[in-house]
């Protein structure tokens, strides 16, 4: 992972006293959880999921919302946290007002109007301002995800009016006050807004829009709902149990599906199978085509889904299941007799080499090159992004040509990667990856199984952190075990709930939220239940300052 | 071409030791009063581009052996050896500049992400993909991209919209167009307005969708109030593209382009994105960058926008050829050097390629009539890549070229030797060219205030 560290050291700087006055202070009414001050808030914008799955949700699945807006950054290993300082640049904008007009166009066509505009304009073919002001009041309280100000509703009631007047056609002057809001900031970023606590007014906490709101998206990937927002504005969101009683009602709704699926896509790197980046020598894997990666995408997140929802099973035994699901042409590069239609459970064998996510295709495939494995991709992979470890960049001037050439006398990757720990500038860093990621060198670059590489034999034995294993499942066994995992899990949701790396001062707070996630048995609902109530997800030290300038 | 004020010598006079980075307004005298098309329909605009290619050279095959005027073309050069149809090879019109080196002072090289952020920012990489401040090509943009349609265009062959070394800021990019389809769709759709299309009529929206703007414009101010520093940057940029597409608008409704070159370009047909198995192969590559630099010829014909960029691999680069069964980053790093050729020749059919893809570039700019020339001679293109010898990602000698002649701001056709002097020496001539306000450009050993003289006229 890379070290950018933008951000405020003052605010971090802050924290931490705040943290040392705080761990004297006990605990709050929530489940004994220290009390600590989250970060800094900023704006975040979007991702163009959560751009599409809040069109939907507010204006009908049917409209087809335009794929290729301004793309997700990724920084610090999650667009969830790239949103945190992404912009909207001119190409960008284009982009997302021809999207608005689009989407405006779908959503008041004669088709589905009926579904969108409550009232009945007084001619369909004038302005009406009682009627638009009803629509835009209703439709931009779930776009803004706040209740609009007198002004907001004024001005697009006026460019309803004129646009209505100049079209001859009411509902063509409505697209244009509804792709106001489609463009406008408050649409395209959510915006976390602070007010100091009126308990104690030296800390600042969340608005309870703003709670609303981050709770909607960690676990919806969306936009607040009516209910949420009625909560969120007579101030009764606040109240822990309101709050609690709101979470369980959003983690019990079909919608928390997709927020799921939204936080494992992020974190395992599945948009770059959706955007068609995640490719394959086709001569040499001619099996390996885009609707075979989407099922691979598909299988892996059906698998989380159902061991983490609708099993409530330990979340480390997702390295460990050999539950899953199929498609028939999946199962044809698992080699395993599949005959079911498109989508049904599978169980690996007992005696079979494949067990957890990481023997899944999807996994196998993005931590591979085009045309080979990698072992140093693939840990690199399991250390950074499943056990929260660093790994340095490599040094400059390095020559790697003994690495990959396979026409010589070193015909298996760990031969080959024998020279990273025989060559002092390279062991410092591959003694942390290569060993994890040999493991999996009976999956090759599609993850289909291979006992042999150029004819020698495959050894995948090894030893990760002190705990030995002989193969893939060996190693699954060492990671579910390995101490690093659960809190790794919970550093990487919060990172992903706050939109931000933790600041030193939170620590503890991590610390206690893994507690609470081991304590529950590593349930996922016991894990966002104490994250969406604790100090961190509610406070901030204030708002993101710039980062220093550059020269 | 005589008729025209050097505006170089303007600003240069006006602003003398004006600050880095301003963004001049256009000045009066060159536009109409709407302040939206150049007066005097005919005025020939100059643009700015860069073009990349990834992976870089092998320095002692690819630096021609000669300097100055008509230098003799190196073997890994040998495709601009291209008679033009207009007259003289493509070699005439290209500069070379061999042994310019990315200074590290210490710092991290981050492979394959140092170069391009020093010789495109004249700073040091402060992280992997991070670049320490907005990219040349948005600094040149911000001066003579506002009066177009689009303040700049992006475009990648690779397939991949986050293949771009354009950047707003520290963190902002400006994603590239990948597909032919889509451009076309944008810059030649039901917007565009063709000069040979009859009388001009201006479509109402056009009006109402700038009222849009404007009701988003007002938002502004209460937001501003709400924010910490960090997202009022942020949010200036984002109203700065708002902006933008006003002034799209504006020149939407100010009609056609009057430029004879001026003609909608052909439909380019059907994507092949789309297909169920992606191809990085050279054949695919070339077909997807032949048909964006089409369109972006026509583009510019149409004075649409004065600056892109144009990439043909990325830095990693993941071109490869039928059978074989890995990539041409792969290959840098791990094809042994043949002992008796003395490089690696599966990896360096790529950078053959990748001279050949430039000479294709720069042939189409100079396929188009423009006054007494060609197009080429209205732009200043500058070709770079994101290492020298890639085998050890090494970044000194990183291999720069400028075509064009830059509406005579540019002597074409030499070779420079840098004999270790930092690259921002030539970045700072292309500004210099194009007109910006900058006496010195960089930091410490990438500090510079020596631009090539000999290219600058």
């Amino acid at each position: 992972m890379k070290h950018y560290k933008p951000g405020s050291s003052i605010a971090a700087l802050l924290a931490v006293v705040v943290v040392a006055a705080g761990a004297c202070g006990g605990s709050d009414s929530s489940g004994g959880a220290p009390v600590t001050e989250g970060g800094p808030v900023a704006l975040r914008r979007l991702t163009s999921q959560q751009y599409a799955q809040s069109v939907h949700d507010v204006l009908g699945e049917r409209i087809v919302v335009p794929s290729r807006i301004e793309p997700d950054a990724r920084i610090e290993g999650l667009l969830g946290v790239g949103a945190s300082f992404v912009s909207v640049t001119p190409s960008g904008f284009e982009k997302y007002e021809a999207a608005a007009i689009a989407i405006a166009q779908q959503a008041l066509s004669a088709e589905l109007r009926g579904a969108n505009v409550s009232c009945e304009p007084a001619s369909p073919s004038g302005s009406d301002d009682g009627c638009a002001t009803e629509f835009i009041a209703t439709t931009g309280r779930r776009l803004f995800r706040r209740a609009l100000t007198e002004d907001e509703i004024a001005m697009r009631v006026a460019i309803a009016a004129s646009s209505a007047t100049e079209l001859g056609d009411f509902y063509a002057g409505l697209e244009l006050a509804l792709a106001s809001l489609l463009v406008s900031p408050n649409f395209l970023f959510r915006v976390e807004e602070i007010e100091a606590d009126p308990a104690d007014g030296s800390r600042n906490r969340l608005t309870s829009t703003s709670v609303a709101t981050r709770l909607s998206y960690l676990v919806w990937n969306s936009t607040p709902d009516d209910e949420l927002l009625d909560a969120a504005e007579s101030g009764d969101l606040l109240n822990t149990d309101t709050l609690a009683a709101q979470a369980a009602r959003l983690l019990d709704s079909p919608k928390a599906e997709a927020g799921i699926r939204a936080f494992f896509s992020d974190l395992l790197t599945f948009r770059r199978i959706d955007e068609g980046l995640v490719r394959k020598s086709p001569t040499q894997f001619p099996a390996f085509t885009l609707t075979l990666a989407g099922d691979a995408k598909e299988q892996t997140l059906r698998t989380i889904v159902d061991h983490l929802v609708t099993q409530e099973l330990d979340l480390r035994e997702l390295y460990t299941t050999r539950s899953t699901f199929l498609t028939p042409s999946l199962g044809s590069v698992y080699a395993v007799p599949f005959g079911g239609g498109a989508w049904g459970p599978y169980e690996f064998a007992e005696d079979g080499p494949r067990a957890g996510l990481l023997s899944h295709v999807s996994l196998m495939s993005i931590t591979a090159h085009p045309g080979r494995s990698s072992a140093t991709l693939r840990g690199k992979f399991v250390r950074e992004v499943l056990l929260c470890q660093d790994i340095p960049d490599p040094p400059a001037n390095v020559d790697f040509s003994i690495v990959a050439d396979t026409s010589g006398e070193l015909r298996t990757a760990r031969e080959r990667l024998g020279e990273h720990v025989t060559n002092d500038a390279c062991a410092g860093c591959h003694t942390l990856m290569d060993p994890i990621g040999l493991a999996f060198e009976n999956f090759d670059a599609i993850g289909a199984y291979r006992t042999q590489e150029n004819g020698a034999d495959i050894d995948a034995s090894g030893n990760l952190d002190g705990q030995s294993y002989n193969d893939a499942i060996g190693m699954g066994q060492a990671l579910r075990d390995h101490e690093s995992l659960g809190p790794c899990m919970t550093r990487n949701l919060y990172r992903y709930a706050v939109g931000r790396n933790p600041v030193p001062g939170e620590q503890v707070l991590l610390t206690f939220l893994d507690e609470r996630f081991a304590d529950s048995g590593y349930r996922w609902g016991s894990l966002i239940d104490a994250l969406v109530l604790s100090d961190g997800f509610l406070t901030a030290s204030g708002q993101r300052e710039a980062e220093e300038a550059v020269q | 071409m005589s008729k025209r004020i050097n505006r170089r010598t303007i600003l240069r006079g006006a602003v003398a030791g004006g600050a880095v980075g301003m963004g001049l307004p256009l000045l009066d005298c060159f536009l109409n009063e709407n302040g939206t098309a150049l007066a005097q329909g005919g005025a020939i605009p100059v643009r700015f581009g860069t073009w990349f290619w990834g992976c870089g050279m092998n320095p002692a095959r690819w630096a021609p052996p000669t300097e100055g005027l008509g230098y003799e073309l190196s073997v890994e050069l040998q495709a601009l050896d291209r008679t033009l149809s207009s007259g003289g090879k493509v070699r005439d019109h290209v500069s070379v500049f061999s042994g310019f080196d990315v200074k590290l002072d210490g710092n991290p090289n981050f492979p394959h992400g140092s170069g391009p952020a020093s010789n495109l920012t004249g700073l040091f990489a402060p992280a992997d993909g991070v670049f320490g401040a907005a990219s040349i090509d948005v600094l040149i943009a911000r001066e003579i991209g506002g009066a177009t349609r689009f303040r700049s265009l992006q475009m990648s062959a690779t397939g991949n919209r986050n293949h771009t070394y354009s950047r707003e800021s520290a963190t902002i990019r400006n994603a590239s167009e990948i597909s032919p389809m889509e451009v076309y769709a944008r810059i030649f759709g039901p917007d565009f307005a063709d000069p040979a299309a009859g009388e001009f009529v201006p479509n109402p929206r056009w009006t109402l969708r700038q009222s849009v703007l404007s009701a988003v414009k007002d938002d502004r101010d209460k937001l501003m109030s709400r924010v910490g520093t960090h997202d009022k940057q942020r949010l200036d940029q984002y109203f700065t593209s708002v902006r933008q597409l006003e002034q799209m608008l504006d020149v939407l409704l100010s009609g056609p382009p009057d430029l004879p070159s001026c003609r909608r370009a052909d439909d380019p047909g059907p994507d092949i994105l789309e297909g169920e198995v992606f191809q990085n192969d050279l054949d695919s590559v070339n077909q997807r960058h032949r048909a964006l630099a089409d369109l972006l010829v026509f583009a510019l014909a149409c004075d649409q926008t004065r600056v892109f960029n144009m990439i043909f691999s990325s830095g990693i680069s993941e071109l490869t050829v039928p059978g074989l069964n890995t990539t041409h980053h792969q290959l840098t790093h791990d094809e042994s050097i043949d002992a008796e050729l003395g490089y690696q020749p599966q990896a360096t059919q790529f950078v053959l390629a990748s001279m050949e893809a430039w000479a294709d570039f720069v042939e189409r700019l100079a396929s188009v009539p423009e006054g007494d020339g060609t197009m080429l001679d209205n732009c200043l293109v500058f070709a770079n890549s994101d290492l020298s010898y890639a085998k050890p990602d090494d970044v000194r000698g990183l291999p720069t070229m400028i075509a064009g002649s830059a509406g005579g701001r540019i002597a074409p056709g030499m070779h420079i030797r840098g004999n270790t002097d930092p690259v921002t020496r030539v970045g700072l001539t292309v500004q210099q060219a194009m007109g910006l306000p900058i006496d010195a450009w960089g930091e410490n050993s990438l500090q510079t205030s020596l631009p090539v003289s000999e290219i600058l006229v």
